[in-house]
């Protein structure tokens, strides 16, 4: 008697005998709906601390002005931009962010040296942006720039990191 | 309640018995009931044991940074009223507080002060704990509340920095966020998601704003009463007991009102005081406007992250910010876990031995420390040695092995030499370790100058 009362509360008698218990179904399907729920969350509050870019400040597309305003061997600032635009001796075009690649610290131009240094942690770049002094890891990133017609425009919506600079990098007016 | 008591109440008693029930008469059972009755007593259990209450076993630390954190939650709901987060408005705003209004300066300073000294309390709390063997079972998982609760801090504080939006903010904050670029694969992700851009700016303001007032807050007042419920389910605080002295299991017991509450009363009297004489004594920090075109020369991170910044000239950036905190929070976590020796519960730095090893350790963290500093300045060059090999490897990896092997080599070396236990070997590891991390913030703080160069504190002049 209390045998077989036993035997027709086992579970194994209120679900078929393949697949997944009922049971633990219902509790997979919560834990996974409850799972879902809580990245939904997660990725609404992330999209409310994301950038929020304007035109015309940093983050938007710069108008520099002519080609022909910027000679050859040039580096000329945009501080409003946050980047540089290096004019090489070969007549292309570079626009370096100026956020030292080390801990973020603006980094000047050195006009008498010909070189970037960073009044930080003292690293130094040569006029394509390339480290030439540690501690900064890799070379200033880039932004990118495009000419059209016979003006130059900067893009500082996003920084391409590079390893080391090559001349692929360079842009030149047609 | 009271059937004795015929006469008619007035409605002011009426209403001050709605709220407090029970008459307090002094007596021992109406003490107890006032314990059970109170919400804020009501943390306490309504008796403790007699030699939990010395001084020189807790100092009070946990309490201090409960008191703190009501100082800060007070001046900083002030704070909100006289500021605005917006790059144009910050400065001003923290300017007309010294000139605009009454007592401005003395609550910024208050909880400027209250803040930085909250990083302190929360750290020399830990220490006690760790010291007197009290992380360990049935405590280990407060342990880790604990842990959470002092990143909480330094990082209420690391985004308070940014808020007064002078040009110590600015950069120490460029400084401190830039760490986090170097986590891998995900770390421009994180940093564009903290910052709401590339680099600093009215996005970021914002954010660090909701996060300083709202977000960590809330966590904090969360983890907080977990762990303040957690101390009580877990029988209280550990029980003092001196180097020779048995372990006792039953301790006499006390009345917490008033023989713990009263001591704390006069210790949360003389903290404040104390911190309102500083607070009006010294002003926080302002320096110009904060100006993204100039770094500063030496630009450092705030204080808490100087024993980091530091590591980072020393080490491969992934290694030195990233790899090293990273083992050293999870090795601080799983500490509990690890030593489980309850013979020293309550004892301070375990035994006689141990009181000997922490003082020998520190003196070897300091001196070994302060050695590879001044040698990596002038003789250590890993990169160089190791030129073909790249930088993550030659002054990353390689050093960190060498560093791996040579905290393991200190474990055996204390172990063997001087027969510690296994958790007085455990103890001097971490005073090594302590001891290093604290001679690496202050060679941060005071021994950096332009280019972070090594010189002496009286040859650093600022430039601004
Ligand atoms: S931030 Fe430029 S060298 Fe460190």
């Amino acid at each position: 008697m209390t045998e077989n009362q036993q035997r027709l509360c086992a579970p194994e008698s209120l679900h078929s005998q393949t697949g997944i218990p009922r049971r633990d179904f219902l509790r997979l399907g919560w834990t996974a709906l409850a799972g879902v729920a809580v990245v939904e969350a997660g990725v609404v509050s992330v999209g409310f601390f994301l950038p929020r870019l304007s035109e015309g400040e940093f983050g938007g597309v710069f108008k520099c002005g002519a080609v022909d305003k910027f000679p050859n061997g040039s580096v000329t600032p945009f501080n409003e931009g946050r980047f540089y635009l290096v004019r090489t001796q070969d007549g292309g075009f570079l626009a370096l962010y100026r956020k030292c690649t080390h801990l973020g610290c603006a980094v000047p131009w050195d006009q008498t040296k010909q070189q970037f240094i960073c009044p930080c942690h003292a690293s130094v770049f040569d006029q394509n942006g390339d480290v030439l002094n540690a501690p900064a890891p890799r070379p200033l990133d880039l932004f990118q720039v495009n000419l059209v017609g016979d003006q130059v425009q900067v893009d500082t919506s996003k920084q391409t990191r590079r390893d080391r600079f090559d001349p692929t990098q360079i842009v030149y007016p047609t | 309640m009271n059937p004795s008591n015929n006469s008619p109440l007035s409605i002011w008693q009426r209403v001050w018995r709605s709220a407090v029930r029970e008459p307090f008469t002094g007596d021992r059972r109406s003490r107890l009931r006032l314990v059970m009755n109170n919400l804020v007593l009501h943390l306490h259990p309504s008796q403790v044991p007699a030699r939990t209450l010395r001084f020189t076993y807790s100092f009070g630390l946990g309490g201090l940074a409960g008191l703190l954190v009501v100082i800060l939650a007070a001046t900083g709901m002030l704070l909100e009223t006289a500021y605005t987060p917006s790059p144009d408005k910050a400065y001003t705003s923290i300017l007309a507080l010294s000139t605009r209004i009454w007592f401005g300066q003395f609550i910024r300073n208050l909880h400027h002060w209250s803040g930085n000294l909250m990083i302190i309390v929360v750290a020399l709390h830990l220490l006690r704990v760790f010291f007197t063997g009290a992380f360990r079972a049935p405590r280990e998982f407060n342990w880790l509340v604990g842990i959470a609760l002092l990143l909480l801090t330094v990082m209420a504080n690391f985004t308070g920095y940014l808020l007064p939006w002078d040009q110590l903010a600015y950069w120490a904050i460029t400084v401190g966020s830039s760490i986090i670029v170097y986590v891998p694969f995900i770390g421009n992700g994180l940093s564009n998601v903290l910052l709401g851009g590339p680099e600093i700016g009215a996005a970021t303001l914002l954010n660090f704003y909701a996060l300083h007032i709202s977000i960590i807050p809330m966590a904090m007042l969360a983890l907080m009463s977990l762990h303040f419920w957690r101390v009580r389910k877990d029988g209280g605080l550990s029980l003092p007991r001196g180097v020779d002295e048995p372990p006792v299991s039953k301790d006499e017991n006390v009345l917490t009102v008033a023989d713990l509450v009263r001591p704390e009363a006069v210790w949360a009297m003389v903290a404040l005081a104390t911190l309102v004489v500083w607070a009006a004594l010294v002003n926080a920090p302002l320096e110009a406007l904060a100006n993204p075109d100039a770094s500063p020369n030496p630009a450092k991170a705030a204080w808490y992250f100087m024993g980091i910044q530091e590591l980072l000239l020393h080490f491969h950036p992934l290694v030195g910010a990233i790899i090293i905190p990273t083992l050293g929070l999870l090795g601080l976590g799983a500490l509990p876990y690890m030593d489980s020796d309850m013979n020293s519960v309550g004892i301070y730095f375990r035994s006689r031995r141990g009181r000997w090893l922490a003082l020998f350790s520190a003196a070897t963290g300091v001196l070994l420390t302060a050695l590879y500093i001044v040698l990596d300045e002038y003789v250590i060059d890993f990169a160089g040695w190791f030129y073909g090999l790249p930088a993550l490897v030659s002054n990353g990896i390689l050093p960190l092995i060498l560093l791996i092997l040579g905290i393991i080599g200190y474990y055996e070396f204390v172990r063997r030499a001087f027969r510690a236990t296994k958790c007085e070997g455990v103890l001097s590891v971490f005073v090594l370790v302590l001891a290093g991390f604290i001679v690496l913030t202050l060679v941060g703080v005071f021994f950096r100058g332009a280019g972070m160069q090594l010189m002496f504190p009286w040859e650093i002049t600022p430039t601004h």
